[in-house]
């Protein structure tokens, strides 16, 4: 038989009054413990005038014909409702840079889901040179992009060390001025990149699955690829989550590579990310309000896919 | 706990929609006031060295005379382009005095922000710039009929060719026959058949706005005899047989494989590998003991003489911002910076040529001197700039992207699209 010991809902508790009974008004604004909020206040402020308010400010834009004006300046910014929303979704070139990043993280995802999870593994497993291995794959990472960028023409232009090695299979138009081959050459420049950073988290989970559980399995007879598929996989699924989230957040707000590697985003466009788009309508030429509006619905869609995400790779972990 | 979160909610919701329409306060930007005003001042310079150097000599010569009027010169902070980091400069208020960088195709924008003191309010400015610079001062007025700038500086865009590669593709290193387009491709073919470099030339490829400053609009003034790619009114102009025929040119320079489609790291011309460039004399000092060079007008379908082809100039003009405290003495300094004698400095500093009137006479000396020079300023008297509306970056920017499919890329029929982008080029430049 068991003891209930939580006081059923509604239920008066002992020694409390019966009825409600007026709290301070300091109590009733913030709560029980009022000195948690002048513990979080800190990060409240920042999150609040770092993110929450330029997200504000960001969607106030989006539904006026908003300009950037000198201090003191009267100029007038006219309320349009809807209409930078719906120039977002008739303008070719911005339905164009969404189907762009779309083809960017559908390569761009998976292969740093699969890639950052496998050599993670094998770096785990590995017992000597591990830190310099950690390291190699680290440096992509930390290296300044405009530095590798400039590796990566070299390797990739026309005239290329890729090209010459692949002679007469060399692809015409090249690498980077194809329109077919240009946003999958970024998503592979970007998942080398970020992948040291990836490794470093998952590595960080590989220390948290408990080595019973690999013991337990190889007396079961599992070998080292079931054994990867059965603990490993499911144990790291909690960074996992983190990895499809972050890169995907990244990923869609992807920039300085088209801007870089294919020179502003060509070939005919092929490689425009709806954030050089945002850039070049909102600092370049003066539409900040399109700029916004393009940037809110690039925002919901990634809230969109994260919620999916979460809720189909991290739903079991609730 | 509902009931707290709404109070919270509706307190930080009130407290955004303060801060959100507190953004958007009235004001006046330039005050007579600001403009009789005297006392230090800060300039900005581009960051090229010769450029450099001039400013802070002009700087240091004025300081000497002016004691209660210092000015503090510097280089354009570092950023993406000049052109955003004034814009960002306008908006947050720290804009210096002048900059003497400003881009005529953002003047309109720089305009519309508010950000720029009308010179024509200066006391004799109409007169002081159309008396310096004559005509070509024209373009640069805003469509209100006033001067938010001033012209001051021009690098007349000609093809450089390398005479050692011209020698070795068997190409005349004197009269090298680049006039019309048929030459100018026969003489393409020849670089290319002869493997004396990778490439005839190579304009820049990439999408920013201000690149077809550097292939389509050079081209079209010089065939149009010097129109614009615009009217007065911000109607496209090249959706006509000239406007054809210069993107034809240039569709059939990437489609015979003359140019390269790709971004090249560096300058392909100062490094060999392309053996034509299209450029102003800035360019000069780079390609010192690097190439032996030439130069000659663009070239037009007909063949145009040299002293009545037009180009793309290239321009610099000086911008006075209304963050400016001491006007008075901006306008005092922006005088004694586009005077005859300070123009001779940049003239010999710089090699880029100012917009004057009487450059070819003034400087008589000094072209004599630099032969080479002669002919960038012959051609500073007939160029033809980017309109300079409020709307001007993205109408150029739409032009790109039409040029970088239809013509860079060859997708297409040229003539549909031409007519498409000067559909989209007007809309766009029509914008207030």
């Amino acid at each position: 038989m068991t003891t209930h010991t939580t006081s059923p809902r509604g239920a008066v508790r002992p020694g409390s009054t019966p009825g409600r009974t007026p709290r301070p008004a300091l109590q009733k604004v913030f709560g029980r413990n009022p000195l948690g909020w002048l513990f979080s206040a800190p990060y409240l402020v920042f999150v609040l005038a770092i993110f929450a308010y330029p997200v504000c400010f960001a969607v106030y834009m989006s539904f006026k014909d908003y300009f950037f004006a000198a201090p003191g300046v009267t100029v007038d910014r006219p309320w349009v409702g809807l209409q930078n929303y719906v120039q977002v979704f008739q303008d070719p070139q911005v339905l164009q840079s969404f189907r762009n990043v779309a083809v960017f993280l559908v390569i761009n995802v998976p292969l740093t889901v699969v890639l950052a999870l496998v050599l993670s593994a094998a770096l785990n497993s590995v017992v000597r040179w591990s830190t310099f291995f950690r390291v190699s794959y680290y440096v992509p990472y930390v290296t300044a992009s405009v530095a590798v960028v400039g590796v990566w023409l070299f390797l990739f232009s026309q005239n290329g060390v890729v090209n010459s090695l692949l002679g007469p299979l060399a692809p015409s138009p090249s690498w980077l001025s194809n329109s077919a081959l240009a946003m999958p050459m970024i998503a592979v420049f970007v998942t080398w990149k970020q992948l040291g950073f990836y490794i470093l988290l998952y590595l960080a989970a590989l220390q948290n699955v408990p080595k019973e559980l690999y013991e337990s399995a190889a007396t079961d007879g599992a070998g080292r690829v079931r054994q990867f598929f059965s603990v490993t996989v499911p144990g790291v699924r909690p960074a996992t989550v983190l990895v499809l989230l972050l890169s995907t957040v990244i990923g869609a707000n992807l920039f300085t590579e088209p801007y870089l590697l294919t020179g502003g985003g060509g070939p005919n466009g092929a490689s425009t990310s709806p954030v050089l788009l945002i850039y070049q309508q909102g600092i370049q030429q003066g539409h900040p309000g399109y700029a916004a509006a393009i940037g809110v619905v690039l925002m919901i869609g990634v809230l969109v896919i994260a919620f999916f995400q979460n809720r189909f790779a991290g739903g079991r972990d609730r | 706990m509902q009931r707290r979160m709404i109070a919270i909610g509706t307190a930080l919701a009130a407290a955004t929609a303060l801060v959100l329409t507190g953004c958007s306060g009235g004001g006046n930007a330039s005050s007579s006031d600001a403009m009789q005003a005297k006392g230090p001042i800060t300039i900005w310079y581009s960051n090229n060295e010769q450029e450099v150097q001039w400013g802070k000599a002009a700087v240091a010569s004025w300081n000497e005379d002016h004691p209660d009027q210092q000015v503090k010169g510097q280089e354009v902070p570092a950023g993406k382009s000049t052109e955003e980091v004034i814009g960002a400069a306008i908006t947050a208020g720290t804009t210096p005095c002048l900059v003497f960088n400003n881009l005529p195709a953002a003047t309109g924008q720089f305009q519309k922000q508010g950000g720029l003191v009308d010179l024509s309010k200066f006391s004799g400015a109409d007169a002081y710039i159309e008396k310096r610079s004559g005509d070509v001062a024209d373009q640069y007025k805003s469509s209100d009929g006033d001067f938010y700038q001033m012209p001051w500086k021009s690098n007349p865009v000609m093809i450089f060719y390398n005479k050692d590669v011209f020698e070795k593709a068997g190409l005349s290193t004197t009269d090298p026959q680049l006039g019309t387009y048929d030459e100018f491709l026969a003489a393409a073919q020849k670089i290319k058949d002869s493997g004396a470099a990778p490439y005839a030339i190579y304009p820049t490829p990439t999408s920013e706005f201000f690149q077809p400053n550097f292939d389509f609009l050079p081209l079209y003034a010089a065939e149009t005899g010097g129109k614009g790619i615009a009217t007065k009114d911000n109607e496209a102009t090249f959706d006509d047989q000239a406007g054809y025929d210069v993107a034809n040119f240039w569709k059939t320079v990437y489609e015979k494989g003359y140019a390269g489609t790709e971004q090249v790291q560096g300058d392909a011309f100062a490094t060999g590998k392309a053996a034509m460039a299209i450029v102003g004399p800035w360019a000069i000092a780079s390609y010192k003991g690097k190439v032996n060079w030439g130069s000659v007008p663009v070239p037009t379908k007909n063949g145009t003489a040299a002293d009545e082809t037009y180009t793309f100039p290239d321009a610099k003009n000086v911008g006075m911002y209304s963050s400016c405290k001491n006007q008075g003495t901006a306008w005092d300094f922006l005088k004694y910076a586009t005077s005859s004698e300070q123009d001779q400095k940049l003239l010999e500093t710089t090699g880029q040529m100012p917009i004057r009137t009487d450059l070819s006479t003034t400087y008589a000396d000094y072209f004599a001197k630099n032969p080479s020079y002669k002919e960038f300023g012959s051609q500073a008297a007939r160029t033809v700039d980017d309109p300079t509306g409020p709307n001007t970056i993205a109408a150029l920017q739409d032009f790109r992207d039409f040029y970088t499919k239809a013509v860079i890329s060859g997708d297409g029929d040229l003539k549909a699209q031409l007519k498409q982008a000067a559909t989209e080029f007007t809309k766009q430049a029509q914008q207030k």
